[in-house]
């Protein structure tokens, strides 16, 4: 079973998160059309890997949208479609939802988070059904969602634009790849931090 | 390994949000006027990061208070967004509550400056220590300026940074001390300086702390971040005074237009850090 359990640094022990990584994804218009109807069987966040750079850029949007949520302070309908929005640097909602969520037949890599709040099944049980409801529905092979799976699909010169990399002198001067890489990580979390401000 | 704690060393409430689990309990580092600062992690347990939290002033009015908080750090992270974006080393921002009061930066590691002059200062550096064969390599006019040499460059480190700050990033850091830059071992090869004289003096010039910083390209702001920057050196290490001016010669070629702001420094000099309002 590729989900995986999430902890998160200062996350109430309430929260339960778990993500994983869909390759091949045939069936996105299916999925991003229960979104749409807000079906509450499909409460999930639905991202776009090509949109993202490493597992840390996710975890800190899921992170920023639990502390949101705990904080009443959602701008979204619930924490799931709040982790999509904690990825974009701007307050554009449809724009973010077209950039790292799920697109009709363009999304083939798929990232899903389900967060679990408070519960009261045991936790085996809840893995269970949520792994069941993701295979039985997202037509996709499942695969770890670890840092090198993710590099696989990214599309930088598309996060480049989305985070406004292009032509930053602190990066430009930089000769090393990796080191790069790395600045460029913190820039994106910086985008995302910041967003609004 | 997951703990439930709740600082208890402390005599302040933490913020609210250092109350849930965390692989490791939250230290509080240091406590201002303004606010507190804790190392605690970020995401996971192998993202140190510090998070300053601004709690509410009792004595204010609730609604300017949370105005107050809030302005004051979307500022800050403001700044720091825009020294990284010039390729300024300053702490990353890594998530911001602005309606809590916290504000999760990056995690500096390394000595303040303060700790490192302080440091060499007080046990200057030894030309060689395993002694016997491994004898003095050094020339044979290593006087008291080439035992300084790792000072002087240091300060020169010192006064690029604040140049580049200024220059590069329009931002006036306001509160310039020993105490608010870190020297940050290098990522690898951390123990290539290991015995040399001056070790403690190694590392790359982090600025932190940018909670009174402002994004101004005036002469006159730029001329009293380095006075305040002066009169704090000259009082915290008063034995390397006559070093300062080094970070002043450093800090004039880093940019064209510094000239002019050392120009404007005498005159701060003369009258200290406020302008005068007469007239």
């Amino acid at each position: 079973m590729a989900l995986e359990r999430l902890t998160l640094e200062h996350v109430p022990s309430t929260h339960r998160v778990y993500i994983t990584l869909f390759r091949d994804v045939s069936n996105s218009s299916f999925l991003q059309s229960q979104l749409i109807s807000r079906n509450p069987e499909f409460e999930y966040a639905f991202i776009d890997v090509s949109s993202i750079i490493s597992r840390t850029h996710l975890l800190a949007a899921v992170y920023n949208a639990i502390n949101t949520q705990i904080d009443g302070t959602l701008k979204t309908p619930n924490v799931h479609s709040e982790v999509v929005i904690s990825l974009s640097p701007s307050n554009n909602i449809a724009e973010t939802y077209r950039r790292w969520g799920i697109t009709p037949d363009k999304t083939k890599d798929l990232i899903v988070v389900k967060i679990v709040v408070s519960a009261d099944e045991e936790e085996a049980e809840t893995e269970r059904k949520v792994w069941e409801h993701l295979t039985q529905h997202v037509q996709g092979t499942p695969v770890p969602l670890t840092d090198g799976e993710i590099s696989k699909a990214t599309d930088w010169p598309k996060v480049r634009k989305y985070y406004k990399l292009n032509g930053v002198p602190g990066l430009e001067r930089l000769k090393d790849e990796d080191l790069k890489k790395k600045q460029m990580e913190k820039l994106v979390l910086m985008g995302m931090a910041l967003r609004g401000m | 390994m997951t703990t439930t704690n709740t600082t208890t060393t402390t005599q302040f409430p933490p913020p609210k949000v250092l109350t849930y689990p965390s692989s490791t309990p939250p230290i509080l580092i240091t406590q201002g006027a303004e606010g507190r600062l804790y190392k605690t992690t970020y995401l996971s347990p192998s993202i140190p990061c510090a998070l300053k939290y601004r709690p509410p002033k009792p004595y204010r009015h609730p609604i300017l208070d949370a105005r107050l908080t809030k302005a004051r750090l979307s500022a800050e992270a403001k700044v720091l967004e825009r020294c990284w974006r010039e390729g300024i080393p300053v702490p990353a921002v890594y998530a911001v509550d602005t309606s809590a009061g916290w504000m999760a930066i990056e995690w500096i590691d390394g000595p303040p400056v303060r700790a490192g002059i302080n440091e060499w200062l007080g046990d200057p550096p030894e030309v060689e220590q395993d002694g016997g064969h491994q004898q003095d390599k050094k020339k044979e006019n290593a006087d008291e300026d080439e035992g300084e040499a790792p000072m002087v460059d240091l300060m020169r480190r010192i006064g690029l940074a604040v140049g580049r700050l200024h220059n590069l990033a329009g931002v006036v850091h306001g509160d310039l001390t020993t105490s608010n830059m870190m020297l940050r071992p290098p990522l690898d090869g951390g123990d290539a300086a290991q015995g040399k004289a001056g070790k403690a003096l190694e590392g790359e010039v982090v600025l932190i702390d940018f909670g009174l910083a402002t994004q101004s390209q005036s002469d006159e702001d730029r001329a009293v971040d380095l006075y305040v920057l002066e009169r704090a050196f000259l009082s915290t290490h008063p034995r390397a005074e006559r070093l300062f001016g080094e970070v002043l010669e450093a800090y004039r070629g880093s940019f064209k237009k510094a000239a002019s702001v050392l120009v404007k420094l005498e005159d701060v000099r003369m009258r200290g850090r406020k302008k005068s309002m007469i007239g």
